[in-house]
């Protein structure tokens, strides 16, 4: 599983950045994402269910980062 | 030769709905053009620029309720510029005491936080009320999308709301807590089960849970707008206060249109007030049962009068 690290990216530099990197990502395939607390966190999920990804799943680690796990879904 | 002064003609059924404004200096007039909820299209935008361009100064000025307003445009050229603009298509904004354009923000089409198509209910209501006279003073409406407000709709004679009341499939629900971190007013907190648990009075129905919800666990219950009325701005402003919830969009024009007859009613005699010092005047609840016999699924069971903002210029008596 490709992990896709946005941790000290900004908004809304860090979901572009998780739509580029999901781009090498084969449909179907899962990935994660590592966010940090606060604005990234509340806007990157909600971005990437917007464009059609399933998201499976977001737990927050014990370093306080949040990771998100989704599965591509074709664009 | 005749010495005979030139009679200017003008078509003065254009003037009627207002919109006209008279500018400092001589012969000059302000156009302002009606641009429902702040929507243009690009062909029109290109239109009025050709217009401005022919018969006005060197800028056209944004007004603040998102009209433009062609600026230093001669009397003389008022027929040429109705006519030039399309009249049919680019009607000219009123003043006075009317049923402005409405505002509004960009809804829902491309703006993710909007809740409610604002921009259909602004179209429509211009479309069936604007210039409607209202024997007393002006009369504006503005639609927001969500509780966000950027248009500031309690500051309006009618405000409305964008809102949706939440609701939770418990088994759809994978604990990750991100309602609970993104609800503003803490209504979402989690449970000993580590799920969400709702509390309904903090609630200001922005739906943000549903929003970010992953899985789609939170969704919308119902949708609608929360209606404040009585605002205003200006030298004594107020702020409008909760009549109704949860408005079905298809029954905006039938809201406005009842609360602009017991305006009319309540009004008589009474000059130039807007319709917040009327509901001073004859208290909330008369307005509110009013509203009870149109709107019984809709109107709120108890509300206030608008609140008097303290400006903190001008004793007021």
């Amino acid at each position: 599983m490709q992990t896709i690290d946005l941790r000290g990216v900004g908004c809304p530099t860090n979901f572009v950045k998780a739509k580029l990197a999901l781009e090498e990502v084969e449909t179907g395939e899962t990935a994660q994402i590592l966010l940090d607390d606060g604005e990234p966190v509340k806007n990157v999920p909600r971005s990437l269910k917007a464009e059609g990804h399933k998201l499976l799943g977001l737990r927050q680690s014990d370093e306080g980062h949040y990771v998100l796990e989704l599965e591509k879904v074709e664009e | 030769m005749s010495n005979k002064p030139v009679s200017t003609k003008i078509d003065l059924s254009n003037l009627k709905a207002g919109g006209f404004i008279k500018e400092r200096g001589k012969d000059l007039f302000t156009v302002r053009l009606r641009v429902p909820g702040g929507r243009m299209s690009v062909p029109r935008l290109k239109k009025i620029a050709e217009v401005a361009e022919k018969f006005g100064g060197e800028f056209v000025h944004l007004s603040v309720r998102q009209s433009i307003e062609l600026i230093n445009i001669n009397f003389k050229d008022f027929d040429a510029v109705v006519e030039e603009l399309g009249e049919a298509t680019q009607k000219v904004a009123s003043c006075g005491a009317r049923v402005r354009v409405p505002v509004a923000c960009g809804g829902c089409e491309y703006n993710p936080n909007g809740l409610v198509d604002t921009q259909k209910s602004a179209l429509e209501v211009d479309q069936k009320l604007f210039g409607t006279a209202t024997g007393h003073h002006k009369f504006k409406v503005a639609f927001a999308g969500c509780p966000f407000d950027c248009p500031k709709s309690a500051t309006n004679d009618v405000g409305f709301q964008g809102a949706i009341y939440p609701q939770l499939d418990k088994d759809a629900c994978i604990s990750c807590g991100l309602c609970a971190k993104n609800c503003v007013p803490k209504a979402i907190t989690m449970g000993a089960d580590n799920k969400p648990v709702f509390a309904e009075k903090p609630c200001i129905w922005c739906g943000d849970c549903a929003k970010v919800c992953p899985t789609g666990a939170w969704s919308e219950k119902k949708r609608g707008y929360t209606v404040r009325i009585g605002g205003k701005w200006g030298r004594n402003p107020l702020v409008g206060t909760l009549f109704a919830t949860f408005l079905p969009e298809e029954k905006v024009v039938d809201f406005i249109a009842a609360v602009l007859e017991w305006y009319k009613a309540k009004a008589e005699s009474l000059g130039r007030i807007r319709l917040g010092d009327v509901i001073i005047r004859e208290g909330a609840s008369a307005l509110l049962d009013h509203l009870r016999k149109q709107f019984p699924d809709n109107a709120v069971a108890a509300t206030i009068p608008p609140q008097v903002i303290e400006t903190q210029v001008g004793i007021r008596s």
